[in-house]
């Protein structure tokens, strides 16, 4: 069994700040790591290793320094990784994002192909099914637990007020939750294998087949009108009385602003 | 010359401070004041490979080098100083001499099973009346066919009763003094292989110290450690090595302190403003971080030099007086900025200034240490 696991290189939000003035991230001196979501589905993949003897190959697109996400799956336990990182492929959208991607998946072979989620740098839960899409596979979001019996996948899948058992033929797509497990440490002989044994590939513009105007900047049709900091909320007020003047209190309180 | 890490040494301290951080510090408390063995934490250590980081990969080690082990030791003794030790007991005392003196046979039966986090290792050479003297050991061996018999107890044994392989020096021949003394491997639950008291110690609590007791003690001839006689050197070089892993024990307890201390004067107000602002308390820490920053060079430089030296006692040597000196010169100034609070176990502080002391004493007390530094250069 081959599995594709695709992997972001985020910056730490527990440690990310917007400038206040140009409403952009401050990313200087702030730690890169594996993208949450994505190091769930990285953790999922390598269950599925260790319980079937799956073949795990992980994939960034990204600029160079993208490749320390790799060298950490490696240290987990992934086999094979490759970097997918090219000027022209810079600014790229969730659209030229997952272009190129998938056209990167499809000079490899595969049973499963596992995202996170969505992205804490960018939170649009975008690309994994898109990719799907672009591979014309069938696509399982938000999953919290994933079997595999023969052919299929078995997925449960997170809804806001319940969940769905979802069962498809492979090969297909699932995109993960960071609640889907906890993924391992590292360890230390895996880390001298990542940086010392083990190769990533880089692939280029000229590596995958894609046409021009589906890649980086030009090919990404997302525009951001602006970013902005969230407004900071006042602290509330804790309060402990019987339901009856409670009511009253809150209703006090909604006059007092206008509101009622 | 260059003093930046590899990147390959930087994900390993990621690694080995994000364990500390998330498995080792939230017990740390618990495990001083109970005195209680971190026996989970052990067995998530044993399973992430932590119990055989300098081992090579043909014994079942992680195949890295002695500077990775020593970021390990610095990083869980910045949150637990029991934990630390344990580490360093275990591979340094344990692990290394087996590795370096024992027989194919010996390495597959005890190395292995050690490195791959099956089972743990000590080291018992101190006695009641051979301590910093080591030449006076009273515990004898005496072969009798197939077998060796000990006689004899040792104390202040790290990992005692914890352990289930333990390197054992007894004397073999009296008459030739140190030349007379060898080493052994015996296993825990050899008949005539008993514990006495466990040590109630001011520091490193949670770590088990125990006497050891051996009456009669009939050890398969085979479980000599390399040859007969020979065992003081032995002794003497695990020691060497040792020593680099009390040195990153001492090390990881000062710049935990460190740490803790730089969070608490941010946060503590008197006379209107944070402890911070006041210039005793910067030149304090100023002190502390030069000091922190020093030791961690003496004692990185130890452990590269235990790699790409023949000889490296000076080295080690030095590494432990400075580190362990400063850790508890730098553990009683973090008490002092945190004042009373300092003073309690609400703060953890007060923790790792009690175990930053015995760094000065085991493996070699810092007046030893002394006289490695003089006798290799007068």
């Amino acid at each position: 069994m081959k599995i594709i696991v695709c992997i972001k290189q985020v910056p730490d939000t527990n440690e990310v700040k917007l400038d206040p003035v140009t409403g952009t991230l401050i990313r200087d001196g702030v730690p890169s790591i594996i993208n949450p979501d994505d190091k769930a589905g990285l953790e999922a993949a390598l269950r599925l290793k260790d319980e079937l003897g799956a073949e795990v190959t992980v994939i960034s697109m990204g600029p160079p320094q993208a490749e320390a996400v790799i060298r950490e799956a490696f240290a987990m336990g992934a086999d094979k990784g490759y970097l997918v990182t090219d000027r022209a492929f810079g600014g790229a959208d969730t659209w030229a994002t997952s272009s190129t991607l998938a056209a990167a998946i499809k000079n490899l072979e595969y049973d499963l192909v596992i995202t996170g989620r969505q992205a804490i740098d960018g939170d649009t839960a975008q690309v994994g099914p898109q990719i799907a899409e672009h591979l014309d596979i069938a696509n399982i979001s938000y999953a919290e637990d994933i079997k595999v019996e023969g052919e299929y996948v078995i997925v449960k899948r997170q809804y806001e007020d319940r969940y769905h058992i979802i069962k498809a033929k492979m090969p297909c797509l699932i995109t993960a939750l960071a609640e889907l497990n906890e993924p391992r440490y590292m360890t230390p002989g895996g880390i001298f294998d990542a940086y010392r044994e083990k190769k990533i590939t880089v692939w280029g513009r000229n590596d995958i087949t894609i046409d021009d105007s589906n890649i980086g900047l030009k090919g990404s049709p997302t525009k951001v009108a602006q970013s902005f900091p969230k407004s900071v909320k006042a602290s509330g007020q804790v309060v402990s009385f019987d339901s009856e003047e409670s009511a009253t209190f809150i209703i006090d309180k909604l006059k007092e602003k206008f509101i009622f | 010359m260059d003093f930046t890490l590899s990147k390959e040494h930087e994900m390993a301290r990621t690694l080995f401070r994000d364990f500390a951080q998330q498995q080792v510090k939230p017990l740390a408390r618990e495990v001083d004041e109970i005195e209680v063995f971190p026996r989970g934490t052990v067995e998530k250590m044993q399973k992430l490979g932590f119990l055989g980081i300098p081992i090579p990969k043909e014994y079942g080690g992680q195949g890295c080098d002695t500077l990775t082990y020593v970021l390990c030791i610095e990083e869980l003794s910045k949150v637990c100083g029991t934990t630390g030790v344990i580490v360093s007991a275990h591979t340094s005392l344990c692990c290394d001499p087996i590795k370096n003196f024992g027989t194919p046979e010996q390495k597959e039966k005890y190395l292995r099973p050690l490195v791959t986090g099956k089972k743990l290792g000590a080291f018992g050479l101190t006695e009641p009346n051979a301590g910093t003297d080591a030449s006076g050991q009273q515990t004898k061996a005496v072969l009798d066919g197939d077998e060796y018999i000990l006689n004899g107890s040792k104390i202040f044994i790290t990992n005692g009763k914890e352990a289930d392989i333990y390197i054992i020096f007894a004397m073999t021949d009296k008459s030739k003094g140190t030349k007379g003394i060898s080493a052994f491997i015996v296993e825990k639950g050899t008949p005539g292989f008993t514990f006495g008291t466990k040590e109630k110690k001011m520091g490193i609590r949670g770590s088990a110290t125990y006497e050891l007791i051996f009456t009669e003690c009939r050890i398969p001839k085979e479980n000599l450690l390399g040859q007969e006689g020979k065992g003081f050197g032995y002794a003497m070089q695990t020691l060497d090595g040792g020593r680099i892993g009390i040195a990153a024990q001492a090390l990881g307890l000062a710049a935990g302190a460190l740490e803790t201390t730089i969070a608490y004067v941010k946060e503590r107000k008197q006379f209107g403003k944070s402890l911070s602002k006041f210039q005793n308390t910067q030149f304090q820490i100023a002190n502390m971080a030069t000091k922190v920053e020093a030791a961690r060079l003496l004692v990185y430089k130890a452990a590269i030099a235990k790699e790409t030296q023949k000889k490296y006692s000076m080295d080690a040597a030095m590494a432990k007086l400075y580190a362990a000196e400063v850790a508890s010169e730098v553990t009683n100034l973090a008490v002092q900025l945190h004042g009373g609070y300092g003073y309690t176990r609400e703060y953890d502080v007060e923790r790792m200034m009690r175990d930053a002391k015995i760094t000065e004493i085991y493996e070699g007390t810092s007046e030893v240490q002394r006289m490695v530094i003089s006798g290799g250069l007068l």
